[in-house]
């Protein structure tokens, strides 16, 4: 269960991460503040994540793991996040796609978690569902705007396309920590295709071809970016150990 | 320090009433709808209390000026517990909270407008010609739109 929880809290921290390296760099002022205000959605579900995590693991080993050691004191080989989500931030089509790929995503998970048997799990999911619903509404648009937009924006989204679809499978290939947890992955890869496929109808946009996919990350096979991700976010606690605000 | 005996829940209620958010000033954590219960043991006050978006960075604050209050009236010994489930909703918001919300220049959530497009009442002229602007706003709790009418832009606190 705690690799799993690693799993979803290190996913959303990353994809976090990313996101925010728009802030004061994003096209417009109030499109900067969407992709941050989603950022910080999600570092607050990886939050809620890492504390879960951290409660059992400090339990079953009698020390002390906090939501911080967890997030900026362990290597990338320890890091369970999909690789989607370490993935360059790129220009906004490619940011925009990400999200939406992994929104879509996130919204049939939490729809399974929450319903799910361990409480709290169940209570996180059912808590970030309610704003995964604005990432999704907000992402499609604009992955609708953008495919069916001008050539040079229809260009570029479907530029990003090729380069992540790449990174899907990997959502829906369970790993070992993810086998005997009551979540249906090929329901959720049903669904989630439907979703996209339609969504891409309406951009213009169809699913490349020939594509050999990528996975690793839910084992802790990472792409180097994952590294410099890390280094950066990692380096006040790694240079002055315990630093608090 | 006081001996938790002498202290009622209503009190604690009372001075509860009179923390703020500080994202959103004019509306206390009652209004709010996120203080879940109270409970007074002879150790102990325990305040329990439900975060409204995930990632709302007011909430440490929040627990922080709870304790603040509460030891203002020299009661020291207390517990803030943060329980997610269930999930708050914009619907524990009180009425008295809107109105203070509409007051202050902030659309209050209005459950009409699940999916907030059109028809959301400007809080300067009371028009409902308005125009969603951005989904996302100046906090997660907010969408800024601009009423065509009066061309202010306002924020409208989301349904949740």
């Amino acid at each position: 269960m705690t690799d799993y929880l690693l799993h979803l809290a290190d996913t959303t921290l990353i994809l976090s991460q990313r996101n925010s390296e728009w802030c004061g760099h994003g096209p417009i002022l109030e499109q900067d503040i969407a992709i941050t205000n989603i950022s910080l959605d999600l570092l607050g579900q990886s939050r809620n994540f890492y504390q879960y995590a951290a409660e059992l693991i400090s339990q079953k080993n009698g020390n002390t793991v906090t939501e911080d050691s967890l997030a900026y004191l362990r290597d990338p080989s320890e890091f369970k996040n999909v690789l989607l989500a370490e993935l360059p931030r790129g220009d906004w089509a490619n940011t925009i796609l990400r999200q939406y790929l992994f929104s879509e995503f996130q919204f049939i998970l939490f729809e399974q978690l929450k319903n799910h048997s361990d409480t709290q799990i169940a209570a996180i999911a059912a808590k970030g569902i309610k704003e995964t619903t604005y990432h999704i509404r907000w992402s499609k648009e604009w992955v609708i705007r953008l495919g069916d937009g001008t050539a040079e924006s229809h260009d570029r989204i479907k530029a990003a396309l090729s380069t992540l679809w790449a990174y899907t499978d990997e959502l829906f290939i369970p790993a070992e920590y993810e086998v005997n947890l009551g979540i249906d992955f090929d329901i959720m890869k049903k669904i989630w295709l439907e979703k996209v496929i339609a969504v891409f109808e309406e951009a213009t946009l169809s699913i490349p071809e020939n594509i050999v996919m990528q996975t690793g990350g839910k084992n802790g096979l990472h792409t180097s970016e994952l590294k410099l991700i890390l280094t950066e976010m990692q380096q006040l606690q790694r240079t002055y150990p315990g630093a608090e605000w | 320090m006081v001996n938790n005996n002498t202290i009622s829940k209503e009190k604690i209620w009372e001075i509860l009433g009179t923390v703020t958010d500080p994202e959103v000033p004019v509306l206390t954590i009652l209004d709010l709808g996120i203080v879940r219960d109270v409970v007074v043991t002879n150790e102990t006050v325990e305040v329990v209390i439900t975060p409204t978006y995930t990632g709302c960075p007011a909430m440490d604050m929040i627990s922080m000026n709870i304790r603040i209050a509460l030891a203002e009236h020299k009661i020291n010994n207390v517990k803030i517990t943060s329980v997610l489930s269930p999930a708050w909703t914009t619907d524990w918001m009180s009425e008295a909270g809107k109105q203070k919300l509409k007051t202050y220049g902030i659309a209050a959530p209005n459950k009409n407008f699940e999916i907030p497009e059109d028809g959301v009442e400007c809080p300067l002229c009371n028009s409902i010609n308005t125009r969603l602007i951005s989904q996302f706003g100046s906090t997660a709790c907010k969408a800024l739109y601009q009423c065509n009418d009066c061309k202010e832009p306002f924020d409208y606190f989301k349904c949740h």
